[in-house]
């Protein structure tokens, strides 16, 4: 064997074992919830309320309130976030500014998700007075998702060939009918995809509902956008570090991280579905 | 002497530094055919974008000149650019339906320029399918994705789409270069059946179908407009030595 075939193949061994190594690691994860969380794991888990202390029951309204925060912040984060990235996309000079204002929404993107909870206590807890809420909650996991949907939106709309835009125009569509009519169907599911991915993003954070809305118990579901909620990671966490007994309910907090991955998952396989289909 | 629907004067443009036209002259005659032809890169389609305006999409080009419509300059910055491409219809070098069923892409233009009320839709949209010979093929299956038509159906339907508008001008990008023989037959026989209904600027790279559609023939090299007259004129006696390298297959 030459130098060259040798070095070639350590190269590509390496690559193999670094995929076999993260395969792994995936793999010993999954098993471990799955050991550990599927004793507790049941229907009866997913429909009822956590009874005595937390320590029997189950994690409906945990699981009720991750679903409609993540809901209603994507409500509020999608109009916002797809308008801006028309805007810069579609109407924004290119100059400086524009340049200015994409770094800007891009560095948003990497500022570490308990600041979102800090900045939402003082502006929507606080300043507009929406108190501990369901709402001040989805707001600030909406602005966290902002930059990642504004990022993907752009790209979609990038992607959207020149030639489908001038068909538009050079039959005497307005920019804004050629945007409205033609690219943003044919970005519809780059758009869709991101916007999925920052749901599931959004369903899983702790740190930005912290301050801002999640309850560490809560009786009721909440009754409107202005109560408390109960969260699946918020849960996840009270469980396996503030309960009084840890080891006790470690079955339980297994079995929730479980769903919590369970509803990323179906999160995903739905973007997956949604691309495939507009593929055709 | 036929009346002159565009009159290109003395049009100058660049993209950036770089010039790709070189004070272009060239009087379109109204109703007729006239071709664009010249080595790849000379600016043939440069010069058919400036007649609807497209470059303005593009910051770095500069347009000098003028380019009249019916006597009115359109590069005047006060011209309203989308009354403009409404006049002036354009088919592209690729098929570009929009992602919408076949009856969609042909009422794309008439439903956001508003030209016909909801009950004429459908007439219109027969109509314009029957003009650009599509009709017989796509009759039972107007609400399917035209996407799913294949290539040389799809540039008819680009075609019913531009004619569906009732525009006074049609540029043809060299509308065939990506079709077959057999497609490319029935859209030269498309054009020509429009003649004398819309004027009609076709570019194309392709000799036979100048003489095949052309009423008239503009050569352009490296910018510059070298010689327009008759197709027959041009192919047969032309002026210019290089034009008649070009026609005579002998180039460079
Ligand atoms: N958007 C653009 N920016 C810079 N140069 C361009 C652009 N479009 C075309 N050109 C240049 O202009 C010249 C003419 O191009 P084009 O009009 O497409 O030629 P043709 O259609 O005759 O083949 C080419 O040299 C091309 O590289
Ligand atoms: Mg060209």
């Amino acid at each position: 064997m030459t130098k060259k075939t040798i070095s070639r193949f350590f190269g590509f061994a390496l690559l193999v074992s670094a995929t076999l190594l993260v395969l792994a690691i995936i793999g010993l994860i999954l098993f471990d919830l799955l050991a550990k969380g599927s004793s507790a794991f049941s229907w009866h888990f997913l429909t009822s309320f956590p009874q005595k202390g937390m320590t029997e029951g189950g994690i409906f309204p945990a699981i009720f309130g991750t679903t409609i925060v993540t809901l209603l912040s994507t409500a509020l984060a999608m109009p916002l976030g797809i308008g801006c990235a028309v805007y810069l996309q579609e109407y924004a000079a290119d100059n400086n500014l524009t340049r200015l204002i994409r770094a800007s929404v891009r560095n948003l993107a990497g500022v570490p998700s308990i600041v979102y909870g800090l900045f939402g206590l003082s502006i929507f807890v606080e300043g507009m007075g929406m108190g501990v809420s369901v709402l001040a909650a989805g707001c600030t996991l909406g602005l966290l998702t902002l930059p990642s949907i504004i990022a993907t939106t752009e790209e979609a709309l990038r992607n959207v060939p020149r030639l489908s835009r001038e068909g538009s125009l050079a039959l005497g569509a307005t920019p804004w009918e050629c945007v409205y009519t033609v690219v943003l169907p044919s970005a519809v599911p780059g758009i869709l995809t991101g916007l999925i991915l920052a749901l599931s993003r959004a369903a899983g954070e702790t740190a930005p509902i912290l301050f801002t809305g999640v309850a560490f118990y809560s009786r009721y579901l909440p009754g409107s956008v202005f109560d408390e909620f109960m969260a699946l990671p918020y849960h996840l966490y009270i469980l396996s570090t503030q309960h009084h007994a840890i080891e006790a309910v470690r079955p339980l907090a297994y079995a929730t991280a479980l769903t919590l991955l369970l509803l990323v998952f179906l999160l995903n396989l739905t973007a997956f579905w949604v691309r495939a289909r507009h593929k055709r | 002497m036929e009346k002159i629907k565009l009159d290109v004067q003395a049009l100058d443009l660049f993209f950036g530094k770089k010039q790709v036209l070189k004070n272009i002259h060239l009087s379109i005659p109204e109703g007729k055919i006239t071709a664009l032809i010249g080595p790849s890169g000379c600016g043939k389609s440069t010069l058919l974008r400036s007649i609807n305006r497209l470059h303005d999409l593009h910051p770095d080009a500069r347009l000098m000149g003028k380019i009249l419509l019916d006597g009115h300059n359109i590069l005047h910055r006060n011209t309203n650019v989308v009354h403009l491409r409404r006049r002036v219809g354009m088919v592209f070098q690729k098929p570009n339906p929009f992602p919408m069923s076949i009856a969609e892409n042909v009422a794309y233009g008439l439903k956001i320029n508003a030209l016909c009320s909801k009950s004429e839709m459908r007439a219109r949209v027969e109509q314009s399918l029957r003009n650009s010979f599509l009709w017989e093929e796509v009759a039972d299956d107007l609400d399917k994705s035209a996407l799913e038509l294949s290539g040389g159906q799809q540039q008819r339907l680009c075609i019913a789409r531009a004619i569906a508008v009732e525009p006074e001008v049609i540029l043809f990008d060299e509308p065939c270069s990506a079709l077959d023989p057999i497609s490319t037959a029935k859209i030269e026989e498309l054009i020509m059946g429009l003649r004398g209904k819309f004027t009609q600027v076709i570019v194309t790279h392709n000799m036979q179908q100048a003489q095949r559609v052309a009423d008239y023939t503009a050569f352009m090299y490296l910018g510059e407009l070298i010689e327009f007259g008759e197709t027959r004129q041009i192919f047969e006696k032309p002026q210019q030595e290089l034009t008649k390298n070009y026609v005579s297959g002998h180039f460079g």
